[in-house]
């Protein structure tokens, strides 16, 4: 056997067979029929919850199966259910309804040319809500900019998400960033790069701080399936992992990274959650269109960091069902009915359909809080139009574009700022 | 030549006693008094923990200060610059060593869209201020992975202070100035300056920085200025612009052209001291640019801009440049890529003729 190993190639000194390159694919394309009944998606509280104090080691399973809560009548199910109280399922669905209202209302916007730029969160609108709600303000968030739910949730001014995102005269950013990367750290949300990825390791290194001074606070992160493949997120997962910070990391896996479906970001055959087990990390694969299970799963990963055991990953799955950003076209990369045919539903109304179960809601109710928040929207829609829009109406100064470059301005940019002429 | 313009020791409350100290002790001093002001200062990297750094700059600091002051990491550029701004945004002032500044490119996303960015972009709402210190710098026999001088890709980066010492009164006062600004400063230090002022003749023996006279470093706090030059030797006749080892050697090459030469060491490259180099060349009326980085796109592209800009009628002569050749950094041809004092001296001369 030996002597047939380390027999010379055959001539030409080619192997025997020829090697080829795969390419990942996604299964549908346009014009082909989206079929998801292959997914292996667990039953609604056939997940076991560990205790938080599990080592990773002995609770694997989870990063390969799924935590779902809701089952398809609208009731909860298993160890995972969190037992809100209807106030605050009430509140969650609000926040859902809330941010797809606002987006709606800015995706329209974008297209009547009021804004260069615009993403929505549709179908995703439990990732953030949920997280909302069991973090608490002094909390850090370090969003993508698709958690805008987050702000949503605590109540921060929709005028002013709007003057940011029109870059107007009262933009809290001073017009100087892209539509919808956002700030406030007085609601513990951390300014949204633009750049993908980076956020994770800063989370890590604002949890780290937390930890050295001995403080009570944590941080959570969120970055997209796509994403996952920058080094950011594994330089961050390893600090994570070796200095045990008290932070949440969330993969958003909505299956697609603009036209690149979560097999190009290696998640076709192996889980995301599946990436912390080798950085010895609890993970928690959740179902991200059950705010019951979002929620759960994120108050087991905050309680864990509020007591000294460092880390979860938590990948929610959901889908992503519109496109990437107004730039974005998805009926020319996958089947238009994907989203509708998703089989864990939409975020809303499940949520909808558990309180209508447990008695406390009506689509009467429904109907009339969708009207209540529509106007809400539209009357900050006209108070922040007022502000201006990006080409029209007032924009912030222009003196202060050379403002905050460093805490002092320099002979550089005063002298800049002369030739400009302001 | 005048080391520095430093105060008297007894006139900076809290300097305490001056004594002779290389550049590595000088960092490591500046450290130790920073992590002892401050219990917000911290200070990690790849080996810098119980090792004390390759360079040995952070020895005894974990012993000092304990574990989560000064600790070592993964080998993740990105990483350590990464965790550093988000411990900065959160209040903290980390100073991290990236081992080379050969290494540090992984992590130079997190610096030019994050660092530099953050305080502009959230409009003031968060501020990441840290200290990145990095050796730079050839003559070590390092090759192309360890002798790199990258400074002008981050001089190119606004938002970002970048800083080059030449000596160790220099590198421990800049380096608390550095510790103590609100916005992220990147530290080159020379490495083939730790030890002694090298002035660029490979076969002669450097004298060690603790027998350089009037060499004395306060073992105390004090503060050298960001964004403020210095005129190393006074001269009359050209003005040569440097920073780190080429300090050294421009004015090893002064004595060797016989040229009297006016060496201004810039130590701070952004923001640079405009005044400074306006003063010197309009005196002169001649200018020579030196730097081990390589030619294109340098920095002594944007000081010869500069000078050119607000100097063209004081200039007698072309605008000179002396600095490595466009090339990755040689091992076996080491000094022939070097910019040592002959070619400096070359370039002198020429601009006297010019």
């Amino acid at each position: 056997m030996a002597s047939a190993r380390t027999a010379p190639p055959a001539k030409g000194l080619k192997n025997s067979r020829a090697l080829s390159l795969r390419i990942p694919e996604p299964r549908f394309r346009p014009g082909e029929k989206a079929d998801f009944s292959s997914l292996k998606i667990p039953e609604p509280g056939a997940t076991p919850r560990p205790s938080i104090d599990t080592e990773p080691k002995d609770m694997r399973e989870l990063a390969y199966g799924m935590i779902r809560v809701l089952d398809q009548d609208g009731e909860p199910r298993g160890p995972w259910n969190p037992k809100l109280d209807p106030a605050a399922l009430k509140r969650g669905l609000k926040t859902m309804m809330l941010t797809r209202a606002y987006d709606e209302r800015m995706y329209r916007a974008q297209r009547q040319g009021k804004t260069s730029f615009y993403m929505k969160c549709t179908g995703e609108e439990a990732v953030a809500a949920a997280a909302a709600m069991v973090l608490t303000r002094e909390d850090m968030c370090f969003p993508t900019y698709r958690q805008q739910g987050l702000l949503i949730a605590r109540d921060y001014p929709l005028v002013d998400m709007m003057n940011q995102v029109y870059s107007n005269a009262k933009d809290p950013m001073k017009g100087r960033q892209l539509p919808v990367m956002y700030s406030s750290k007085k609601d513990g949300f951390f300014t949204i790069s633009g750049n993908l990825g980076t956020q994770v390791p800063q989370a890590v290194g604002w949890a780290m701080a937390s930890a050295y001074k001995g403080d009570d606070k944590i941080a959570a992160t969120w970055i997209g399936d796509g994403s996952t493949a920058e080094g950011d997120f594994h330089e961050a997962m390893i600090f994570a992992s070796v200095y045990r910070a008290p932070v949440i990391l969330n993969i958003v896996n909505n299956q697609w990274a603009i036209s690149s479906f979560h097999g190009i970001a290696g998640g076709e055959d192996a889980t995301f959650a599946s990436r912390a087990v080798g950085y010895n990390l609890p993970a928690l694969r959740v179902d991200g269109n059950d705010f019951l299970a979002v929620y759960a799963a994120t108050e087991w990963a905050a309680e864990r960091a509020r007591s000294n055991l460092g880390a979860t990953l938590i990948e929610h799955y959901t889908y992503r069902a519109e496109g990437h950003s107004t730039s974005d076209d998805p009926s020319r990369y996958r089947p238009t009915d994907e989203g509708k045919i998703w089989p864990l539903g939409d975020p809303i109304e499940r949520l909808k359909q558990h309180l209508i179960a447990i008695g406390e809601w009506s689509d009467d109710k429904q109907q009339a809080l969708h009207e209540e928040l529509v106007e809400l929207v539209r009357a900050a829609g006209r108070e922040s139009e007022a502000n201006g829009t990006l080409h029209a109406g007032d924009r912030p100064s222009i003196k202060t574009m050379f403002e905050d470059v460093y805490k002092d301005m320099d002979w550089r940019l005063i002298m800049q700022r002369q030739e400009l002429g302001v | 030549m005048t080391l520095h313009a430093k105060p008297a020791a007894a006139a900076i409350p809290d300097a305490g006693t001056a004594r002779p100290m290389n550049m590595i002790q000088a960092i490591n001093s500046g450290l130790d008094v920073m992590l002892d002001r401050d219990p917000n200062v911290l200070t990690f990297g790849e080996d810098v923990g119980y090792f004390g750094g390759v360079f040995r700059a952070t020895e005894g600091l974990q012993k000092k200060y304990g574990l989560n002051r000064c600790f070592d990491t993964p080998i993740t550029e990105g990483g350590i610059i990464g965790a550093a701004i988000g411990m900065a945004t959160y209040g903290l002032r980390p100073v991290v060593e990236i081992q080379f500044a050969d290494y540090i490119y992984p992590g130079y996303d997190q610096i030019v869209s994050e660092a530099a960015r953050i305080r502009y972009r959230s409009a003031g709402d968060f501020t990441a201020p840290m200290t990145i210190r990095t050796p730079y710098g050839g003559g070590i026999f390092g090759g192309q992975t360890h002798s790199q001088s990258p400074e002008a890709l981050f001089t190119h980066v606004a938002g970002v202070v970048t800083v080059i010492p030449s000596n160790p009164y220099d590198a421990k006062g800049l380096l608390i100035s550095a510790i103590e600004s609100d916005d992220p400063v990147v530290i080159f230090e020379p490495k083939r300056l730790y030890n002694g002022p090298f002035e660029g003749y490979p076969d002669k023996p450097v004298t060690p920085w603790q027998k350089i006279e009037g060499n004395l470093v306060p073992d105390g706090y004090y503060t050298v200025p960001l964004g403020k030059a210095r005129i190393v030797r006074e001269g009359a006749d050209v003005t040569v612009l440097a920073y780190g080892t080429m300090v050294h050697v421009a004015v090893a090459a002064a004595t060797e052209a016989g040229v009297d030469a006016e060496v201004i060491d810039l130590r701070t490259l952004a923001p640079v001291d405009l005044d400074a180099i306006l003063a010197s060349v309009r005196k002169t009326g001649r200018c020579v640019i030196v730097h081990e980085a390589t030619r294109t796109s340098g920095f002594g592209a944007e000081l010869s801009a500069l000078v050119q800009e607000h100097c063209f009628y004081a200039l007698e002569a072309p605008i000179q440049r002396v600095t490595g050749w466009d090339t990755p950094y040689p091992h076996a041809f080491e000094w022939e890529y070097f910019p040592g004092p002959s070619r400096v001296a070359q370039a002198l001369k020429q601009a006297m003729v010019g």
